[in-house]
């Protein structure tokens, strides 16, 4: 077990490693320079040069590369190209709105998923049923963040109930949590209709097993059979499958923040490319991926803790 | 397809078993679009978008550029269907035209994904070795990132624009086709057909051709369709960041964004873009869902999946 974890987390150090690299590699082909862009077309070659020295862009590739990971380890990730402030402060200050998000939509998603996909499973081919199989495609199908359009034009725009424009520097916890709701279900909803999908095929496999028919067999009533015997069986991997669709949630974050004008890490990763403020793009990066595989990470040995048929060689 | 090709260079070479080549993924697919309700209908309407976006000059009433500046923010009239946007310009006709750069790169992005993943996956469940076992890594690295964030990190790289953005897409859609292509190669590498054509003195490029990539075609196929409505989604969201295809060429992710930026003038410029937008994404993903049933993963591989 202790060997299984150990290696598991090295696993993980060796991919933030690689990420870290193809980020920074990527970073120094981009065919234009960024001295020339920051500093535009009329830039004197003087401060080119002083902007190149001043970003230690005039240093050799591989002085750079070391540099870079150097201070990566120690938490550092560098100066903004435009405003010249700490990314990582950035990052910090914005993560815990990138989290709330992300935490609450994951969450919306489980609470509504799991039980409109046992309820469909149980009554298979009934109109729950095939209303759960509506959803599941058109949740498919909606762009989180044009179901976030929708839900800002209906609520926002025509009732009123919240604002348009999601800022939330300062203020109460009520005020955040207000702020909250709307990003939260234009993710959470699309996240609702994928779990309702999962729960519904588990379930359903999980019905045809001799367990179950034994279950019946013995008399129990159904309902102590499904909550008692099915669904503890197939709630390990339906809880996996949403930890590791965190990486799509995020992704989906980059969207909904700017739909809604949310601050956050999405937000900040795509000003910085519109910008071109390639440090800031570099660490956002680097940042949104290792949070990926940390929670790929989390995922995994929770799920090693709890399920006991997980060998580990 | 290409069926031509590989029959005219398997002429001494025993045929493939029955049971291992279905005799036409076209017309297999084609089967199942007739079986299935849903499919069909999925089916019509991108035939639909296809003649749209074929015949954008002719139908659209204005051109996409038209500006009746003393009309604009307008609602749907008689005049302009679906109102019209900031500068007067008419909202269906942009749509319209929008269904161009949608269904260019869903299907452009697609191929660029196929081009380098296929390749890369027959090349690594044929070989072995340390080839396969790093691609195998950087494919599940690959995997476990949601793929707008490595979109927006090769946009970053290119820069923007319809073929910018063809590329990122088709690049961040790679690990899928490798690992798609690459168990079927594995299971049949070690097939006795196979072992039998390289007994005749048949080459590894022989090989391929003649019998690993008839076998893998079908599943590509569909996994195409698919990966078109994810191709789409992900073209509008790296519009709507600013990121993708630039005004005034009109897509449905521009589209969406200045409708949000303009939102309190006038709700129908997000409204209808999205519209379109989600009903192409639903009508691909009607077709590929159906076509599922013949691509059960647990099937096609057979035990030649990764890990």
């Amino acid at each position: 077990m202790k060997i299984y974890v150990l290696k598991r987390i090295l696993s993980a150090l060796v991919i933030m490693w690689a990420v870290a690299t193809i980020v920074f590699v990527s970073m120094r082909v981009i065919p234009s320079d960024p001295a020339q862009v920051v500093l535009g077309n009329y830039a004197t070659e003087e401060a080119l040069k002083a902007f190149r020295h001043d970003m230690g862009l005039d240093r050799p590739l591989w002085v750079q590369y070391a540099e870079f990971m150097n201070r990566l380890v120690r938490g550092d990730l560098g100066r903004s190209m435009i405003t010249n402030r700490p990314i990582g402060e950035q990052i910090w200050a914005l993560f815990p709105y990138t989290f709330n998000l992300a935490i609450s939509s994951t969450l919306l998603g489980a609470i509504i998923g799991i039980p409109l996909g046992v309820w469909a499973a149980i009554r298979k081919n009934s109109p729950v049923d095939y209303i759960s199989r509506i959803v599941a495609l058109a949740g498919f199908s909606f762009p989180a963040f044009y179901l976030g359009v929708l839900l800002l034009l209906v609520f926002s725009v025509e009732l009123g109930w919240f604002p348009v424009i999601h800022q939330v520097r300062s203020g109460t916890l009520g005020e955040h949590i207000h702020k909250l709701i709307l990003p939260a279900l234009s993710l959470g909803l699309i996240q609702a209709s994928y779990v309702t999908r999962l729960t519904r095929s588990a379930m359903l496999e999980a019905l045809n097993e001799d367990y179950v028919r034994t279950a019946f067999a013995k008399g129990l009533r159904p309902q102590k059979v499904y909550f008692k015997h099915v669904l503890k069986n197939i709630m390990i991997p339906v809880i996996t499958a949403i930890g590791l669709y965190m990486g799509t949630i995020l992704g989906g974050a980059i969207l909904t923040e700017t739909v809604f004008n949310r601050p956050g890490l999405g937000k900040l990763l795509v000003g910085a490319i519109s910008q071109r403020d390639y440090n800031t793009v570099q660490s956002g990066l680097v940042v949104f991926a290792f949070i990926v595989v940390i929670v790929n990470l989390i995922v995994d040995l929770t799920y090693s803790l709890f399920d006991p048929k997980v060998k580990y060689e | 397809m290409n069926d031509k090709a590989i029959g005219a260079s398997t002429d001494s070479l025993p045929p493939l078993p029955a049971a291992e080549m279905p005799a036409s993924p076209l017309r297999e697919i084609w089967r199942i679009l007739r079986a299935d309700r849903t499919a069909f209908i999925g089916f019509f309407i991108i035939v639909g978008l296809v003649i749209i976006a074929l015949l954008a000059p002719w139908i659209a009433p204005y051109d996409y550029t038209d500006q009746h500046i003393l009309q604009a923010f307008k609602g749907p009239t008689r005049q302009f269907l679906m109102g019209t946007d900031e500068f007067g310009r008419d909202l269906l006709s942009r749509i319209i035209w929008g269904t161009r750069p949608a269904l260019i790169v869903g299907v452009l992005s697609v191929l660029v994904s196929i081009g380098i993943g296929v390749p890369i996956g027959v090349v690594a469940g044929y070989k072995l070795g340390w080839i396969d076992r790093l691609v195998t890594w950087l494919v599940d690295i690959m995997l476990s990132f949601p793929a707008l964030l490595l979109g927006l990190m090769i946009v970053t790289l290119l820069g923007q624009g319809i073929d910018k953005v063809i590329v990122a897409i088709g690049i961040s859609h790679v690990a899928q086709y490798i690992r798609l292509a690459r168990g079927p190669t594995l299971a049949l590498r070690n097939h006795d057909f196979v072992r039998a054509t390289r007994a005749l003195g048949a080459g590894d490029v022989r090989i391929t051709f003649s019998h690993i990539l008839p076998n893998i075609i079908g599943p590509i196929i569909i996994m195409a369709t698919l990966s078109i409505a994810g191709a789409i989604r992900m073209e509008a969201s790296l519009s709507f960041l600013g990121l993708g295809i630039q005004p005034p060429t009109p897509s449905w992710g521009n589209m969406i964004r200045e409708g949000v930026a303009n939102i309190l003038q006038s709700p129908w410029m997000a409204l209808f873009p999205g519209l379109a937008l989600t009903f192409t994404v639903l009508a691909y993903n009607m077709v590929g869902d159906s076509l599922r049933d013949i691509f059960d993963p647990r099937i096609v591989t057979k035990g030649g999946s990764l890990k």
